[in-house]
């Protein structure tokens, strides 16, 4: 195995199940310069580093012209970048604005108030299980939920969300680095174009009618706020809840859904966890170091040549942040391949760190929290039918496309 | 009991004493239990309460958002101490390893840590700051006594010194809709501790949210009614402010007294120790079996020329206790040099601020990346060619990749290209701190001396 050639293995569909050996491999170089011309970075603390270093750019705008079409990093011209894909201070200012409706300081007890309602929500899905012995955990519990919490969380009516499953799915396939001959790399960037067209024109109206009768929704409070920012412009509230919508979607349905494999895998674990719901909260954490949803940041750029463990990575190359890699990093982190549900001092790099740090973070955990907390709990004799389970294309938000658990019963 | 050579009798029956119960006492006391000390351990601290953090106390106890009895702070382990709180470390004997205490007993040691911190330095003429209005804040006690004051509404509060305390005790004031006058010796907010460039942007920050900010004035008298109840306050501009409350922001005294006579090379200035927070002594040898940590050690720094660094930052007072408790129950090829890059917070008129590395020494500093007219930024400051410390207002993120710019040693004003580098950013400026002869409100870094290529000895005796 040559570590030019790693990037296309780690994008090979037939290593999407176990990444890991390809991740121990590159982090033996923690800078690789791929043969795509990328530079891929592997251990933890450059990566670390990296993701606090004011030098390097989350704007795509920033790279190089002549390497800019050949990984696949191509923007929509007609639509402006989201605030992931931003820098100061535009970035910062579009955060600042999206967070006042979400979190501190402004609105610090929006997401613990959600606690009851996410705990109806998930109930009522495994209410749903009582007369079935096999479910696929996918499409009958960690997709619903997530999808139905950031719906509600935005203000979009239920009816509307198997319409967002789509444009969500083929939206968030834009993160996959490119693959396939260029015929179908064009034809994927156009379908991906077209979803994007699509669910901003839904999204203009939804919120054009929330901002004629708000509620108490997010999009409501996007429309109608008035902070010291002032407010977003129609353009980058389409933009914004896009994101947001993709993110709540494509997400934590992975973290739940590599909970339950990683539990299933590790019974032990899962007795414990029974045993004691609070040791949901490390595990969590946990999970989100050995099985991250998001496996690497593949969009930054350095505004300056950078040495990085003694590589210099020139101004306006390709980066790739390898998180999932980064938190496996023997160098940082004891038994670093063994899932240790309690494990202390896991500051793991699941959310990313910095600037960019994970948006719905607080309610990625609290979601992944209740929804691992109750399947455990409720479903008896809880058991895998398929190990591994098939993947979904995505290499960058990896998990399972369908996980078929088998029970023999319900606890109330 | 003697104990030399017996390093493994020591951590299992030894008797440790730590004097001086707040974060950096109960940090070190939990250091030892985690690292295997399974000896006696005696807390000795002067205030009745159990230890607390004291960030909050000029921020969300001042606004009434926390009370104060909910500042203890959280404890990483049991300790299984002694608690002698409530009685003052009066001396020490080092010859019998004993620590005298107020109320007439005695507790011996076989090592002592020594982690009585400082305190507010009070209004100088004794019979003004006895007045019914007039207030220092560092204790809890302090604070729940501020607290309570401001609930009456006092029509107009003085802050005399515009450090972080008295900027912050200012910015409370403001958000509780209470009229505030700021008078300041030096020429703006902040300015000891992160020059003028930026305590302009902290005086533009004062005025803003209505503070009645007066800079290069002192306070020169506080006056009170016949029943003893502050008035009044004379300024050195000749002006006078009628005023209910006066809130004494000028700096910290170090809790050395007790030492005096010790043989200890204790003063004003702190307890001097090495970087493996042994303590010396007068002669200026180092002591086997006293060490010291947080607000009252100065140390020397490798990274800023091995000058002896005196910080009063929570930072620093956890890192050295840690370092300190390895330290006591290890081989000495065992023990760590403590050379924690200095840093602190600051929460004032809603701004988030953060430094990293020592601001007073530079010359020159560059806007590298935000705006000072926006207050978002990051500032480096320089020191003969080199990057030596860094703010961010509402940027704190990035001070990180500062910090390591700083550790290594890397070249100022800065090379790269960062994002949001605005025009102003271009060139550094000078830093503009006040001459360090003249006094202001306390700096939180003191630099004092170089170690090791210093062979001058001076000490500094206890002023009367």
């Amino acid at each position: 195995m040559t570590s030019v050639a790693l990037l296309r293995q780690i994008t090979d569909y037939a290593n999407r199940a176990d990444p890991y050996p390809l991740y121990a491999e590159l982090r033996k170089t923690p800078v690789v310069r791929d043969e795509t011309g990328v530079y891929l970075v592997s251990t933890y603390w450059e990566i670390h580093h990296l993701l606090h270093d004011p030098r390097v750019s989350s704007d795509v705008r920033n790279l190089s012209p002549e390497v800019a079409g050949a990984v696949g990093q191509v923007e929509d011209p007609n639509l402006p970048p989201s605030f992931l894909r931003l820098d100061p201070p535009e970035h910062d200012r579009l955060r600042r604005l999206a967070m006042r409706p979400f979190g501190p300081p402004h609105t610090p007890r929006r997401v613990y108030e959600m606690r009851g309602e996410l705990g109806e929500i998930v109930s009522g899905l495994i209410d749903g299980f009582r007369d079935r012995g096999q479910i696929d955990l996918v499409d009958d519990f960690s997709y619903p939920f997530p999808v139905t919490v950031i719906c509600r969380l935005l203000g979009v009516p239920h009816e509307d969300e198997s319409r967002f499953h789509g444009w969500a799915d083929t939206i968030a396939g834009g993160l996959d680095p490119g693959h396939g001959t260029e015929e179908e790399r064009e034809a994927k960037q156009q379908a991906i174009r077209q979803a994007r067209v699509d669910l901003a024109g839904y999204l203009a109206g939804l919120i054009e009618e929330r901002r004629r009768s708000p509620r108490d929704d997010m999009l409501s409070a996007l429309a109608t706020g008035h902070g010291p920012d002032g407010q977003m412009s129609p353009v980058d509230m389409v933009i914004t809840s896009t994101l947001l919508l993709i993110a709540g979607h494509e997400t934590t349905v992975n973290l739940i859904t590599n909970g339950m494999l990683t539990l299933l895998r590790n019974p032990d674990v899962l007795q414990r966890l029974r045993e004691d719901p609070d040791l949901v909260v490390p595990l969590v954490e946990e999970l989100l170091r050995f099985e991250p949803p998001v496996q690497f940041i593949p969009h930054r750029t350095p505004l300056s040549d950078i040495e990085v463990a003694g590589t210099i990575i020139p101004k306006g190359a390709p980066l790739y942040l390898m998180l999932a890699s980064g938190s496996r990093d023997p160098q940082r982190f004891l038994d670093a391949d063994r899932f240790i549900p309690d494990r202390p001092d896991n500051q793991h790099l699941g959310f990313g760190s910095g600037l960019h740090n994970c948006f719905g973070a607080p309610l990625a955990r609290l979601e992944a929290q209740i929804a691992l907390t109750e399947l455990t709990r409720r479903l008896d004799n809880l058991r895998l039918v398929e190990d591994p389970p098939p993947y979904r294309q995505n290499a960058v938000l990896r998990g399972p496309r369908h996980l078929a658990v088998a029970f023999d019963g319900l606890k109330q | 009991m003697s104990l030399d050579g017996s390093l493994e009798k020591l951590r299992r029956e030894g008797h440790i004493v730590i004097v001086g119960a707040s974060i950096a006492g109960l940090r070190a006391a939990e250091t030892l239990r985690a690292e295997g000390f399974t000896g006696t351990l005696t807390m000795i601290g002067d205030e009745p309460n159990e230890p607390y953090d004291r960030p909050p106390l000029s921020k969300q106890v001042l606004l009434g958002r926390v009370p104060v009895d909910h500042t203890r702070l959280p404890r990483r382990r049991t300790v299984d101490a002694r608690w002698r709180l409530g009685v003052a470390a009066t001396g020490l004997d080092l010859a019998a390893k004993r620590v005298h205490l107020a109320d007439g007993d005695a507790v011996d040691y076989d090592r002592l840590l020594i982690t009585t911190g400082v305190r507010a330095r009070p209004w100088p003429q004794e019979l003004e700051a006895e007045l019914d209005g007039v207030f220092v804040l560092r204790t809890s006690d302090d604070a729940a006594r501020l607290q309570r004051r401001l609930n009456a509404g006092p029509r107009r509060v003085l802050v005399i010194g515009a450090g972080f305390t008295g900027s912050e005790i200012a910015s409370a004031c403001r958000e509780r809709g209470l009229e505030v006058t700021v008078a300041e010796r030096g020429a703006a907010p902040l300015v000891g501790a992160l020059g003028g460039v930026v305590g302009e942007v902290a005086a533009s920050m004062q005025r803003e949210h209505g503070v009645d900010l007066r800079c290069g004035v002192t306070v020169t008298g506080l006056e009170g009614d016949s029943a003893g109840r502050l008035r009044r306050a004379h300024l050195s501009d000749g002006s006078t402010v009628e005023v209910e409350v006066a809130v004494v922001c000028l700096g910290a005294t170090r809790n050395t007294e007790w030492l005096a006579s010790s043989g200890l090379g204790a003063g004003p200035r702190g307890i001097a120790c090495d970087a493996g927070c042994r303590a010396f002594d007068v002669r200026g040898i180092v002591t086997d079996d006293v060490f010291v940590a947080g607000d009252v050690a100065r140390s020397p720094h490798p990274l800023f020329g091995y000058q002896f660094l005196s910080l009063e930052h929570w930072g620093n007072a956890i890192e050295q206790a840690e370092t300190a408790a390895h330290n006591m129950i290890s081989a000495s090829s065992d023990r760590r040099p403590h050379v924690w890059t200095p840093s602190f917070w600051s929460a004032q008129f809603g701004v988030n601020i953060k430094s990293v590395g020592v601001p007073p020494m530079a010359d020159e500093i560059i806007v590298t990346q935000g705006s000072l007219a926006e207050r978002r930024f990051v500032a480096a400051y320089g020191f003969q060619g080199r990057i030596i410390a860094a703010v961010a207002f509402d940027q704190a993120k990035w001070l990180e990749f500062y910090q390591r710019q700083i550790e290594q040693a890397a070249p100022f004003p800065p090379e790269f290209a960062t994002v949001d580098r605005r025009p102003e950013g271009m060139h550094p400026v000078p830093a503009e701190f006040p001459d360090p002869s003249m006094p202001s409100h306390g700096p939180t870094v003191t630099l004092s001396g170089h170690s090791p290529s210093e062979r001058r000895i001076s000490f500094t005796p206890l002023r009367a």
